[in-house]
């Protein structure tokens, strides 16, 4: 891998998909993960592993397929009346890098905002996104998000962090 | 809602359940829900917590029933037991940890009295400055107010907040076979909490809940855009081979209407009742032979059939617990407001059973159960939307019909078809037994 990418480069990448998700062009947002992605919320502090212990997201490619086709059928009900969300980030910090296997991690505070109608929430917490060129393009292999109050009784979580 | 005083009127209270309906109050009343935890929740047996989550001495575990702060504690003596979570001083919660563990003893954080790990009072900083008072005759002396009824079913630990109320064994009565069952589904008999707990804010009624457990009626309808289109994915786009355990667990829940009537549900008295007699949405699970060869080996060929042949769906312990013996996972219910509840979701390791077990288990809990779930999605917009709807005026009643017998106002506990409504009408039998003036019950 010859490429050597700049942490301006992987920031924007970073903004531009939680962009995708606040634009709801999630079927473009899919294919920014690899074949083997892991879409990632632990439910502990500290867990290592998302099979350890229960997490709040264990996606793969196909769960996540199963959630972004639900919210497009009109038969989700609890989307009739639909939720949007929006990402404020922090800039990303590249906190990891092996550019001979074009692998980059990042680091990147934020706060979401999901509301439906009258009602909104706000989430923060951190993301964490495991980067990884293929035929030249980046691609989220594991995007693992540590949420702040994961502890609390929380609200149906409709859309994505 | 009609404005009347329900605590005073046990006519008032009759006249909310009818043998095939309930009146809208019963969801939307403040009143009600208070005069629910005040009596309901406190004449009846509720879950506190299992043993395991406090496995040595001084460790504890905090959650507030009908209104009460609640500590279970793990003695020096390993006996497991419930006080109280109030200093007996001023009243200061003793612990404000969820769970932890105290070392020897519990020591007040305002004014350092400190209480053995049997409840007991151990010191009292400048006990001089007590002489000559009567407190040493009153209850501030005597330590930790015990919870006046406790009892550990293997491992499940219940309370009876109230003084009188129907004995343990009385109130449950065979339903307890549930439990038997998860537990028995260990080879060595005992079950462990683990991976944590799954906490759902819901904003309804605690009773949407419970009654949507044997709602058989719903699946198909509520969880087509969730199940259904992961049923669908995998078939268009799986490999054709054995579905990962994840549509294993999705798809059943879009069965067709038979397949949920013929599972029959099974009603106990006292509103316990579980779906799931004959097969349920478990029952087609991949096998897991490394764990069916420690079953035979702990329990013997017959008896190990036997035991994981039950595959029963949802079980609830009317009112506060429900529990999924075939997949070791329970849902509790921990109301806060005629329109807000909590709920918990906890899963089990089956002590000596290969770890694949409690991956099943923990994978079933975030699907279906988590608050990221698509499933529960479907469930808690539609009891939202009964909380909302049910403030309409004009129509106060919400149906039970379906499938009712008058004969079941003789007898209930029996074997019913599926899709029958007769788990809520045992529900709401209960409910009023309960909620009548102690003395009247079911008069």
């Amino acid at each position: 891998m010859s490429k050597s990418l700049k942490s301006g480069e992987l920031a924007r990448f970073v903004y531009r998909e939680a962009r995708l998700i606040d634009e709801k062009r999630l079927d473009e947002w899919y294919e920014l993960f690899t074949e083997d992605a892991l879409y990632w919320m632990p439910l502990v502090r500290g867990q290592t592993d998302p099979h350890s212990h229960t997490s709040l997201f264990c996606e793969d490619r196909f769960l996540l397929k199963v959630r972004i086709e639900r919210l497009k059928n009109p038969l989700s009900h609890s989307q009739q009346q639909p939720s949007f969300c929006q990402h404020v980030l922090q800039r990303p910090e590249l906190v990891g890098r092996d550019d001979d296997a074009g692998e980059y991690a990042m680091r990147t505070p934020f706060i979401y905002l999901e509301t439906r109608l009258d009602e909104q929430f706000a989430l923060g917490g951190v993301a964490h996104h495991d980067l990884r060129l293929e035929d030249g393009g980046l691609k989220i292999a594991v995007k693992r998000i540590e949420l702040l109050n994961r502890d609390a009784a929380l609200p149906s979580i409709q859309l994505f962090l | 809602m009609t404005a009347r005083s329900y605590a005073s009127n046990p006519d008032a209270l009759r006249a909310l359940v009818r043998p095939d309906a309930v009146h809208r109050d019963l969801y939307i009343s403040e009143e009600l829900y208070e005069l629910e935890l005040e009596r309901l929740w406190r004449n009846t047996w509720i879950y506190m917590g299992h043993d395991s989550q406090v496995p040595k001495p001084g460790d504890f575990y905090t959650a507030d029933i009908a209104g009460s702060p609640l500590v279970m504690l793990r003695g020096r003596d390993d006996e497991v037991r419930v006080f109280l979570n109030r200093c007996a001083h001023k009243g200061t919660r003793v612990v404000s940890a969820v769970a932890g563990n105290c070392g020897s003893a519990l020591r007040c954080p305002y004014h350092g009295w400190t209480y053995r790990l049997d409840g007991s009072l151990r010191t009292v900083p400048m006990k001089g400055g007590y002489g000559g008072t009567d407190i040493s005759e009153s209850a501030h002396w005597k330590g930790l107010t015990p919870a006046p009824n406790q009892e550990i079913y293997r491992g499940f630990v219940f309370v009876r907040l109230s003084n009188e109320g129907p004995d343990f064994h009385d109130y449950f009565g065979d339903s307890l076979s549930s439990i038997d069952n998860m537990a028995d589904r260990s080879p060595e008999g005992r079950l462990e909490i683990a991976g944590g707990v799954l906490r759902y804010d819901h904003d309804c009624n605690w009773k949407m809940f419970v009654e949507n457990l044997n709602d058989a009626m719903h699946p198909m309808v509520a969880h087509q855009s969730s199940a259904g289109i992961a049923k669908r994915l995998w078939e268009e786009e799986g490999d054709g081979g054995e579905p990962p355990m994840v549509v294993q667990q999705f798809a059943p829940f879009v069965n067709d209407y038979d397949f949920f009537d013929n599972m029959g549900v099974k009603i106990y008295e006292n509103g316990h009742s579980y779906t799931g007699v004959k097969f349920s949405i478990h029952s087609k699970y991949s096998a897991e032979p490394e764990y069916e060869r420690r079953m035979v080996e702990a329990y013997g060929e017959e008896r190990a059939h036997a035991i994981l042949g039950e595959n029963r769906h949802n079980t609830v312990y009317f009112p506060s617990l429900t529990i999924k013996g075939a997949i070791q996972a329970i849902r509790v219910a921990r109301p806060l407001a005629a329109n807000r509840t909590v709920l918990e979701s906890w899963t089990f390791r089956l002590t000596g059973a290969p770890e694949e077990l409690l991956k099943r288990t923990m994978t079933y809990s975030r699907l279906i159960n988590a608050p990221t779930s698509v499933v529960g999605h479907d469930d808690l917009h539609c009891y939202s939307e009964i909380q909302r709807g049910l403030h309409a005026e004009g129509n106060d009643w919400v149906s039970l019909h379906r499938n009712y017998d008058p004969a079941e106002r003789d007898s209930i506990a029996g074997v019913y078809n599926g899709t029958s409504e007769v788990s809520m009408r045992g529900q709401f039998r209960a409910w009023l037994k309960y909620m009548l003036p102690r003395g009247k019950a079911g008069a």
